[in-house]
């Protein structure tokens, strides 16, 4: 009979995608290329909050990943209207995990000093579990979904480094409390920028963009920071 | 929702492991999950038993600690659970942060032969 050996091992079962998302992380610093992973509930706006943002972003080529269960309904869409899109379809898996993205990311042809939207699987829960390279974590929610999801998904809330708080023009028609919904925010992150935006009006958006401008601009000074 | 690619990368980890120790096959895996992980212990449990099939994990125990997640208080300093759909602190009723306690994802130790 053999002998049975314990073996101290400690070793986290995300390390490996979370050196995959370093390496992507590094390779885009490189070339001054801001990372967004844009996280949200099905149905929230992420698509419309991008096609909004990117129109305001003065001259900053943009390019897009998608990600999508199946489909690429949005990727057309934005083709269509000339951005840069490009689509990952993950056929079941609920996230998009840092080798779909390197593999998309070496497969595509970036130009420097640009900013580079992913477009997360819709869903509140697992995106937020894994890096996929990208510099700012950007959660888009709407008034729609109600003023509870800070306290019942609270990790997106907290990863968060800048929330769009989309469909705010349909504010009268929705029981939405913005007091409550903010305090679970700030409670969960006291640094996150947030912007209260309209995919129907536009509103919101140009300050939106502005902070992601600058926030390329110190991508393109090689000032950049990692997600959380 | 992702415990089977999360499980098979479980497999993974223990097999090599168990081939630096120089041993045969695994007979214990010691998993710490919290419960902010997103991680459900009872679905990782039942894929590991078809996904180690033919493995040298193929017959282990799967060893589980759960943490429960914990917030501080930034006023009075506790580390306390919090109730749903509120993040006050049981002490002082200023809100809680969050911790990295509960978020834990990671293989303990395993026991090989």
């Amino acid at each position: 009979m053999h002998d049975v050996k314990k073996v101290n091992v400690m070793e986290g079962i995300l390390d490996e995608n979370d050196h995959i998302a370093a390496h992507v992380n590094e390779k885009l610093s490189k070339n001054g290329i801001l990372c967004v992973n844009v996280m949200g509930a099905p149905g929230a706006g992420k698509t419309t909050t991008l096609k909004n943002l990117i129109r305001r972003l003065d001259g900053l080529v943009a390019y897009v990943i998608e990600g999508d269960i199946e489909s690429d309904i949005d990727t057309q869409e934005l083709l269509g209207l000339g951005i840069q899109a490009y689509q990952i379809n993950t056929f079941g898996a609920c996230h998009l995990d840092a080798p779909m993205v390197e593999s998309m990311v070496d497969s595509i042809d970036l130009g420097r000093n640009s900013i580079l939207f992913i477009e997360n699987i819709g869903n509140l829960v697992c995106p937020a579990e894994f890096s996929i390279g990208e510099h700012v974590k950007m959660l888009v929610a709407s008034v729609t979904e109600g003023s509870d999801k800070p306290y019942k998904y609270p990790l997106a809330f907290e990863k968060a480094d800048m929330i769009v708080l989309n469909k705010v023009d349909l504010r009268p028609y929705v029981d939405f409390d913005e007091e409550f919904f903010m305090k679970g925010v700030r409670a969960l992150n006291k640094d996150a920028m947030v912007f209260k935006t309209s995919g129907k009006s536009g509103e919101g958006f140009k300050e939106a963009a502005a902070w992601l401008s600058w926030k390329a601009g110190q991508a393109c000074n090689g000032n950049q920071h990692h997600g959380r | 929702m992702h415990e089977y690619p999360i499980t098979q990368q479980i497999i993974k980890i223990a097999e090599k492991h168990c081939l630096l120790a120089q041993s045969g096959s695994v007979k214990k895996i010691s998993l710490v999950v919290g419960d902010c992980s997103g991680l459900v212990g009872d679905s990782i449990d039942m894929y590991f038993r078809a996904i180690s099939e033919g493995s040298l994990c193929e017959g282990a125990m799967l060893e589980i600690e759960r943490i429960e997640p914990k917030l501080r208080c930034p006023s009075c300093g506790a580390l306390f659970k919090r109730k749903p759909m509120s993040f006050a602190c049981p002490e002082c009723e200023a809100d809680g942060q969050p911790t990295e306690i509960g978020k834990e994802f990671y293989i303990k130790e395993i026991e090989v032969e």
